[in-house]
This record gives C-alpha cells, sequence and structure tokens, in this order.
C-alpha cells in the first residue's frame, strides 16, 4: 500500500499548433508523497497540470491520476482530487460559512456533513471570530487557508496547488507548509507547483521542467549532490541555463 | 439538484451584496420607464399605406397618384372593402389607409363638397401625427391646384382616425421599448458580466475542476437572471397598466411565453459574449456597445425602422430587439394572436440556438 503510485504518467504531450508546450513528460508520483512540480513560467508546468486535473485534453501519451484515465474518465478524477489555484479563490462577497458551504455543496456533501465539517474547519483554523465575515474583508494569509481547506472538504486523495504560497509573506508561508505536512501524514497526495526554491526543500521528491521537459527528478538531496551545489536554488539556475 | 441549489443561494448572495447591480436590476427599469413617458418626434420617410377608393374615377386616381408620387409614402395594398382595413393593419406593413368616399367626383363638382378619410395605426403616436399631418397637406396642394380656374372654391375635407391608441399616448410605444431594453440588460450584460466575473477572480477554474459539468455551472449562473427578468418583466406590465393606464389587449399567457423567449434570447447572447471577454470591464463594453447601443437605436424603438438608410435597415434584422419590438406591439397594443407573431418568434428562437451552439464550440474550443 504504502508504494501505490497514484499519479502515473507515460509521455504526456500537448501541443498547441506546432508549439510543444509540454513534451513527453513520464513520472509518478506515491501515495502520500510531497511532489514538488518546478519549472519557470512558460516551462509548460500550468498546461501539464492542466491535463491532470481534467480541464485540458492532452494531444497524446498516458495518464492516470487516482486510479483513472485523463482521457477516459476526466469527470471521475474531478471528484477524487481537490484543487487550489493561486488566487485562492474564494468568493469575497460571500462569510466564510458560506464559502465553505458552497464548496461543499458543489462536491455533492450533504447538508450533514458539510455541517459537521464547516465546525471542525472552524475550530481548527480557529475562525470563530471572523466566520461570519465576508472572505474579502480577511488578510491574504486567511484566505490562502481557507482556500485550502475548502479544497480538502470532500477528503481527496491527491490535492492539486497551483502556486499556492504567490505574494505571501514567509512567516505564513511556513505556517502554510506545516498544515501541507499534516495532510500528507494523512495519506493525502500533494502536487504543488511552485517558484520558491527555498519550498522545493520541503517537498520528498521535485521535478524540475525546462522547456516543456522534465530535466530533473528526485529528491531534493540527491538533485543537489548530482549538480554538486548546496542549494535547490542554484540546482534550478544550473538546469535553466542549460 | 442540491448541488444546484446551493449553487442558485450563492449566485443570489452576489447579487444581493452588490449595490450596483441591485441598482441596475431595480432602479433602472422604473427609472426608464417614467423617463420614456416623454415622446420624441420623428420624421417619415417611404411609410406603406393602404388605399380604400370607392370611387375609382379620375380625381381620386390623381390625389392617389399625387400621395404615391410623394418620397413619404408607398401605396402597398389596394382594399376594396371596409372590413379588410383591420388585417391589413395587423399585418403590420401598412401605417395608414387612406378612405376615399363613394361619388368622390361627383360630391366635389355638384357640391363642391367631398371627404376622404385617414386611418392611422397610432400604436407609434408620433408616426400616425405626422403621416395624417403630410397625407392632410397633399390633400391641401391638390386642392388649390384646381381651386386655381374656378370661382367657387372645391373643398375636399380630410378627417382623420386613429385605431389601436387612439388618444395618442406615447408611453404606450415606449412600454414595449423600455421592457425590451431592461430584459436585455437584465438578461444579457449582467450575466456576462457575472460570469466573466469568475474567469477574473479564478473561481471559474475552481468550479470547472469541481465534479460539476460546464453546462451545470452555466445554467446555474444564468437561472438567478431568469428569475429576475420575470419578475421585471412583471413590474413593467403592472406600471403601464396601473400608473400609465395602458390596456393590454392581447393574451397574457402569450406575452408571458414571448418574453420568457426574449430573455433567452438575451441570456444567450450573455453567455456568448462571456465566452469572448475575459474581464468583466470588457463584457460591460462589449453589452454596451454591441447591444444596447444597437438596441436602442436599431430597434425601431425610437427611430422608425423603414427611415433608415437601407445598409441600416438590413442591419436591424440582426438584432433580436427589433422582433420583440414587434412581437410585444402586436400582443399589447394591437391584442393580436401567435397566429400574426408566428414569424418574428420563430426568429428570435433561431437567434437563441445560434448563439447557445455557437457558445458552446468556443467554449469547448478554449478547454482543449
Amino acid at each position: 500500500m504504502k508504494n501505490e503510485s497514484v499519479i502515473i504518467v507515460e509521455s504526456l504531450t500537448k501541443m498547441f499548433g506546432n508549439f510543444t508546450a509540454v513534451d513527453t513528460i513520464s513520472f509518478e508520483v506515491k501515495k502520500g508523497e510531497i511532489f514538488g512540480f518546478l519549472g519557470a513560467n512558460g516551462a509548460g508546468k500550468t498546461t501539464a497540470m492542466k491535463m491532470l486535473i481534467g480541464i485540458g485534453k492532452p494531444t497524446s501519451g498516458k495518464a492516470q491520476v487516482a486510479g483513472f484515465d485523463v482521457f477516459k474518465n476526466p469527470e471521475e478524477i474531478k471528484k477524487n482530487i481537490g484543487y487550489m489555484s493561486q488566487k485562492f479563490a474564494l468568493y469575497d462577497d460571500l462569510t466564510v460559512k458560506e464559502n465553505i458551504t458552497f464548496f461543499g455543496g458543489i462536491y455533492g456533501l450533504s447538508r450533514i456533513q458539510i455541517k459537521e465539517k464547516t465546525i471542525s474547519l472552524i475550530e481548527e483554523l480557529g475562525l470563530q471570530e471572523i466566520e461570519n465575515k465576508l472572505v474579502g474583508s480577511l488578510p491574504l494569509g486567511w484566505k490562502q487557508k481557507i482556500a485550502f481547506s475548502t479544497a480538502l472538504l470532500h477528503n481527496p486523495k491527491i490535492i492539486f496547488l497551483d502556486e499556492p504560497t504567490s505574494g505571501v509573506d514567509p512567516i505564513t508561508r511556513r505556517q502554510f507548509w506545516e498544515m501541507i505536512y499534516k495532510t500528507a501524514n494523512n495519506g493525502t497526495t500533494i502536487f504543488v507547483t511552485t517558484h520558491y526554491m527555498d519550498e522545493a526543500e520541503y517537498c520528498d521528491r521535485v521535478s524540475i521542467m525546462v522547456n516543456g521537459k522534465i530535466e530533473a527528478l528526485d529528491t531534493p538531496k540527491n538533485l543537489k549532490s548530482q549538480f554538486q551545489v548546496h542549494n535547490m536554488n542554484d540546482v534550478f539556475l544550473k538546469l535553466a541555463r542549460g | 439538484m442540491k448541488r444546484f441549489i446551493g449553487f442558485i443561494k450563492k449566485e443570489f448572495y452576489h447579487i444581493i451584496r452588490d449595490r450596483r447591480s441591485l441598482f441596475i436590476l431595480f432602479g433602472m427599469p422604473i427609472a426608464q420607464i417614467m423617463l420614456f413617458g416623454f415622446a420624441i418626434t420623428n420624421e417619415i420617410q417611404n411609410v406603406d399605406i393602404a388605399i380604400l377608393d370607392h370611387s375609382k374615377d379620375a380625381t381620386t386616381q390623381e390625389i392617389i397618384h399625387k400621395i404615391s408620387s410623394s418620397k413619404y409614402f408607398k401605396i402597398t395594398q389596394l382594399i376594396d372593402n371596409e372590413s379588410s382595413i383591420e388585417a391589413a393593419f395587423k399585418k403590420g406593413k401598412v401605417k395608414a389607409v387612406l378612405i376615399i368616399e363613394k361619388d368622390f367626383t361627383k360630391n366635389l363638382t355638384k357640391e363642391n363638397n367631398a371627404n376622404i378619410q385617414i386611418i392611422t395605426d397610432a400604436t407609434e403616436p408620433n408616426t400616425a401625427n405626422s403621416i395624417s399631418n403630410y397625407i392632410i397637406s397633399i390633400i391641401q396642394n391638390y386642392k388649390q391646384e384646381i381651386n386655381k380656374n374656378t370661382n367657387v372654391p372645391y373643398q375636399i375635407n380630410a378627417n382623420t382616425k386613429m385605431i389601436f391608441n387612439p388618444e395618442l399616448k406615447s408611453v404606450f410605444m415606449f412600454v414595449p421599448g423600455v421592457m425590451t431594453i431592461i430584459l436585455m440588460l437584465v438578461s444579457a450584460m449582467m450575466t456576462s458580466i457575472s460570469i466573466t466575473r469568475e474567469k477574473e477572480l479564478g473561481t471559474m477554474e475552481v468550479l470547472l475542476v469541481s465534479p460539476l459539468k460546464p453546462y451545470q455551472v452555466i445554467i446555474g449562473k444564468v437561472f438567478p437572471y431568469i428569475f429576475l427578468a420575470i419578475i421585471n418583466t412583471i413590474v413593467i406590465v403592472l406600471l403601464s397598466i396601473f400608473v400609465f393606464k395602458m390596456p393590454i389587449q392581447g393574451s397574457y399567457l402569450l406575452l408571458a411565453f414571448v418574453s420568457i423567449l426574449f430573455i433567452l434570447t438575451s441570456l444567450s447572447l450573455g453567455i456568448l459574449i462571456s465566452t469572448i471577454a475575459a474581464t468583466q470591464q470588457t463584457a460591460m463594453m462589449i453589452s454596451l456597445a454591441g447591444l444596447m447601443l444597437p438596441t436602442i437605436i436599431l430597434s425601431g424603438f425610437i427611430f422608425p425602422v423603414t427611415s433608415m438608410p437601407a445598409p441600416l435597415q438590413i442591419l436591424s434584422n440582426i438584432i433580436p430587439a427589433k422582433w420583440f419590438i414587434i412581437i410585444l406591439k402586436g400582443i399589447m397594443l394591437k391584442g393580436v394572436g401567435f397566429t400574426f407573431i408566428w414569424k418574428e418568434t420563430l426568429i428570435l428562437l433561431v437567434m437563441t440556438v445560434f448563439n447557445i451552439v455557437l457558445s458552446t464550440k468556443k467554449y469547448k474550443i478554449r478547454l482543449e
């Protein structure tokens, strides 16, 4: 069970006309793993991730997410994954509670489940005082935590985080990574894109994309020794410069 | 179903908590309909009229010729009895009928006194007024011509009769127009803005990653606006009846049916706009410049379509509002049944289907 793969990607390719955005990438992600998906802007990270979460059609190749094929069963995949975008997409004009209720609802949770989840979530995050405040009035760090928690409402097998810490201060980022660890310990797989290289060190394994290809994939420790550098930033720079 | 209800609830929160949309939704209809109680004068040109000539002699031929050779009128129909007058009007093409009495020339030469009656369609009060004034002045001119050579002046009496809206209330004419604009505004503009808002905020992406199907997301988004547009329709009709004392001649059921159809047409336009526009601002600009302006100017609401240059007349055919206004005037003012408006209804239906198919196609391309 421990070594079960929840994401299996084989030669996945995405073309836009003549431009190859994602070029025959292959990798596997194990259950409970924190998988860092790195790359410069425009390297193809977002395109690759969109194919995995069922909102982009691959041109060729194979991919299985949570046991379902991205070509045949994107709808099944959607039920088994959580997603948090870099904009922490919550509704600013709804209260914290209303947001939780809404997102629970679209994932098909029953009213009782939503109620229970809301109570436990508010307690866990210490939101008692602001549960009836509009999300728009909250600081970014709070929004980020709430967005993360709502993405977990339906107990997904895998959660996809698209640059979840952009624009957040270092302390909040630190706290956020603690939440990620806790979630991974409960057996949820974390698939995270980031451009903060210090965050890459927190991942179990990282892949680095350059021009649509995965140029490196290993644990941060192995990557550093492979490229004979001291931190992930230098690994990234060596790769990106070719 | 439960998901759907949750979705709708959330949409209503959005609407209720945004003062601007609340104003557009409820302030505008009332303000507009009150504002448009005023009239706007129009020029007439190439108006279709029908002639009912009981005499058919040289003099009447001459008068008819005078009228048809002016650039203001086009004689499109010759009627031979009183009973077909109403039918000619209801078909909607003919704006006035000229009735020449029996033995016109005899009365004129023997008794120096002959009569002509002008019946106008007053659902467009300004146009009706202009039409009768123009016809009367043509007849006056003719009278002066024949009186040049005589000592005893001949008299031609032209009397005017308005049908459908005899009191010439211009508000009656504006009600269908205002109703059309409000429904367009609520359905097309507000939905396109509310859908693009989700795109802009990034929540659309989250919705698409959820198990909700794209069409469910769209239906969830537009449903509240269908509801609000129906409420607006009811408010406008009630205001017309109770504040402006405008009688609704036709069937309320038919009125409800065509209104819902037009709401759907507008919604489909709103959805189409939201597939093109990436931001709320673009959506608003496209709605205002691409929908509201043509709706106001080209629909025949303020300016009669028949007086427009040919290219604009052709262009006006793709404006859904034009057809809806024809339908509304038919039902509200003339009391016609479905048999008289099925063509316009069909056009709206085809437009709606076309927009939905096009939106779906565009949407799919974007996903891939």
